[in-house]
């Protein structure tokens, strides 16, 4: 995911880790405005129904009496109770896919959502307050200054640490991260050394024969771990115009670079692609499972690298720009 | 049949059915909560779940794909959110709270709760001693709108009024009260946000606070009220300042964090006093809905002084015998238990 945020590893009681993505501060300001927009609305109806429905019935000080309760449960306890009922997801949060998790890989606790959520009430809703009262009553110098002072340091305090917390996540001992899932893609590879029956069911979506483009060690070790996701991104791309250009300008790059004698072209391209894709994958595979992790193109195989080092007395040398198809 | 293809493919051939049998699962739970799960599917998430975070590791050392990568961290990352989520339900999370939570933070911290009773008395005898003297401070202390006519040039009549008058309409009270319970419960908040800011704040509140009480205290009592005064305020006062004394209490326990967090990491200290102090709060604005129904029915329902401190004295007993009494046997039980 490019547009990923910073990425925290949490271990989980049972000892997994689990990397989390930190929640984006402009997608968490948009889930709380999401939320006081309900919140606005949900007081909005509610004040036309004790003006309009309860009123004439209970009399007017009675409903407006509900109408102060109400509006008082739609502040820190609305958040409060989504964040219990559907474990750390307020409907705006639910709907940006955010989720409050606790700090620490364990189980969310409800005492820490109430210290989150009470802290609220400072970081958002006074400063709101103030600004109201500026805005209407006048009001004097010193207190639209200190009210400055005081969102600086409580309301934009998310922006000031790494884990993008607001005091309210300090101290409660949770944060927000994101929590959008993603589906599984097919696997490119399904084509490769599949004949028969195997083949047939794996590749349902592209029912062609076995692999037609066969590739030897030399033609593989010509690149890494890198380019292969790069190869990777581009197989499960969208077919645009411009993505069949791109695809033909590669595969004649890859072509020169592993030195493929005969021409590809037309829907033979992304057959190439996709079988050189695989032989690559099972390639670096296996050289990773004996130890032998290759990151990219520019980093030597072990025995290559002692023989440059033994030779020259240095740290072997690396490619300059890093464009991953580039030479 | 079986060995053919990379083995990394194989791998997630053989695997993939039970990641998308938790797929599906997460996602029923996701969308329509735990619930919508029947006992044998709610049985068989840890499981499935355990077995996609192993599957994630092999994966992370065999297989070179992103996409499935990338798919089982988000799988293993959404299952683990289902899987530990906040679980208890609300009816047991509420019963635990006041059987046994509250009692016991209000019990852990009975210091910050003694500094804070003293800021507030404090200011009680201050601004008491100093309106006493000379009644030109009274406003330095009570705003106009606050004071409503309750100043020291009012004469005894209109203040007698003020305590013992019914109200025209019962219905108006309520209002009134809620106004105070939505006015007050944010002024316990307020404590407690405050408390992060070393304390500081809550001094001053806790203070100011007093010193609005002490100096109407001193109004009254220029003219011989101060038993019916007091009556009037403690009928639902007791609470209400027993409310407000555990709101600076969560306070000065966030700001000892602040200053004093030992050898945790300031974070670390802020996290686990911001429970409790949470815990106190949410009590106390339990305490101050408590008050404001005092305020609203008891005390125009009942105007006279010796019952009016009747009452307020059996609700601070009441308090004092929930707060050091409640919850105490968990502890020896799991003692001789043990």
């Amino acid at each position: 995911m490019d547009d990923s945020g910073p990425r925290r590893t949490v271990e989980t009681p049972e000892g997994v880790a689990v990397v989390v993505e930190v929640a984006d501060l402009g997608t968490r300001a948009a889930a709380l405005l999401i939320d006081l927009l309900i919140v606005v609305c949900a007081a909005v109806l509610v004040a036309l129904l004790c003006v309009w429905a309860l009123a004439p019935v209970v009399g007017s000080s009675l409903s407006a009496a509900l109408f102060h309760l109400c509006s008082f449960l739609l502040r820190g306890p609305y958040f409060l109770f989504f964040e219990l009922r559907w474990q750390g997801q307020t409907p705006g949060k639910r709907w940006l896919g955010l989720r409050v998790v606790d700090r620490r890989g364990g189980a969310l606790s409800p005492r820490g959502l109430v210290a989150r959520n009470l802290m609220r009430e400072v970081e958002v809703f006074m400063p709101m307050g103030l600004l109201l009262t500026l805005q209407f009553g006048g009001g004097e110098p010193w207190l639209y200054y200190s009210a400055l002072l005081w969102m600086g340091v409580f309301t934009l305090m998310p922006l000031f640490n790494r884990d993008r917390l607001r005091v309210g996540d300090m101290l409660g001992g949770t944060w927000v991260v994101a929590a959008g899932g993603r589906t599984l893609g097919r696997d490119l590879a399904s084509r490769w050394g599949a004949s028969g029956a195997s083949a047939a069911a794996a590749a349902t979506e592209a029912p062609s024969p076995a692999a037609v483009f066969r590739f030897n060690a030399g033609q593989l070790d010509v690149y890494g771990i890198a380019e292969l996701q790069v190869l990777e991104k581009l197989l499960r791309g969208p077919r645009t115009p411009t993505t069949r250009e791109t695809m033909e300008e590669v595969c004649e790059r890859i072509r020169a670079k592993v030195g493929w004698p005969t021409p590809v072209s037309g829907p033979d391209v992304e057959r190439f692609l996709e079988d050189y894709y695989a032989a690559l994958r099972g390639h670096l595979e296996l050289r990773a499972l004996f130890g032998d992790r290759r990151a990219d193109k520019f980093a030597l195989r072990p025995r290559a690298a002692a023989r440059t080092a033994a030779n020259t007395g240095e740290k072997a040398p690396r490619g300059g720009k890093r464009n991953a198809w580039g030479g | 049949m079986a060995d053919e293809g990379l083995p990394s493919y194989r791998f997630r051939r053989e695997r993939q059915d039970r990641w998308q049998q938790l797929d599906a699962l997460v996602t029923r739970a996701e969308r329509n909560g735990l619930r919508s799960l029947d006992a044998e599917e709610l049985l068989n998430v840890p499981l499935l779940y355990r077995a996609c975070a192993s599957s994630l590791s092999v994966a992370r050392s065999i297989s070179l794909d992103a996409d499935l990568l990338e798919y089982l961290e988000s799988l293993v990352r959404r299952a683990y959110f289902v899987v530990y989520g906040a679980r208890s339900s609300m009816a047991a999370l509420l019963g635990r709270f006041f059987a046994r939570d509250l009692p016991a933070a209000v019990r852990g911290a009975w210091r910050p709760v003694a500094l804070s009773a003293v800021l507030l008395l404090g200011g009680v005898a201050a601004g008491w001693t100093i309106t006493a003297a000379d009644a030109v401070w009274f406003e330095a202390f009570v705003s106009a709108d606050m004071a409503q006519g309750r100043t020291p040039s009012a004469s005894r009549e209109d203040l007698r009024e003020t305590l013992f008058k019914k109200p025209p309409a019962a219905e108006a009270l309520t209002a009134f009260a809620s106004f105070l319970f939505q006015h007050n419960a944010g002024i316990g908040m307020l404590c407690f946000a405050l408390g992060a800011a070393f304390g500081v704040p809550v001094v001053v509140l806790l203070f100011y606070n007093g010193l609005v009480l002490g100096a109407m205290c001193a109004v009254f009592a220029r003219q011989a009220l101060t038993a019916d005064f007091l009556a009037w305020i403690a009928i639902h006062g007791t609470t209400e300042l027993a409310a407000v004394v555990i709101c600076g209490a969560a306070g000065f326990h966030l700001a000892g964090a602040m200053i004093d967090p030992g050898r945790r990491s300031r974070l670390a200290a802020l996290s686990a006093s911001g429970r409790r102090a949470a815990t106190l709060v949410v009590g106390a604005v339990v305490m101050l809905f408590v008050a404001a129904g005092i305020e609203a029915f008891g005390r125009q329902l009942v105007t006279n002084t010796p019952a009016r401190f009747a009452i307020g004295g059996f609700m601070l007993a009441a308090w004092c015998a929930y707060f050091g009494l409640c919850g105490r046997r968990r502890g020896p039980a799991r003692q001789t238990g043990g």
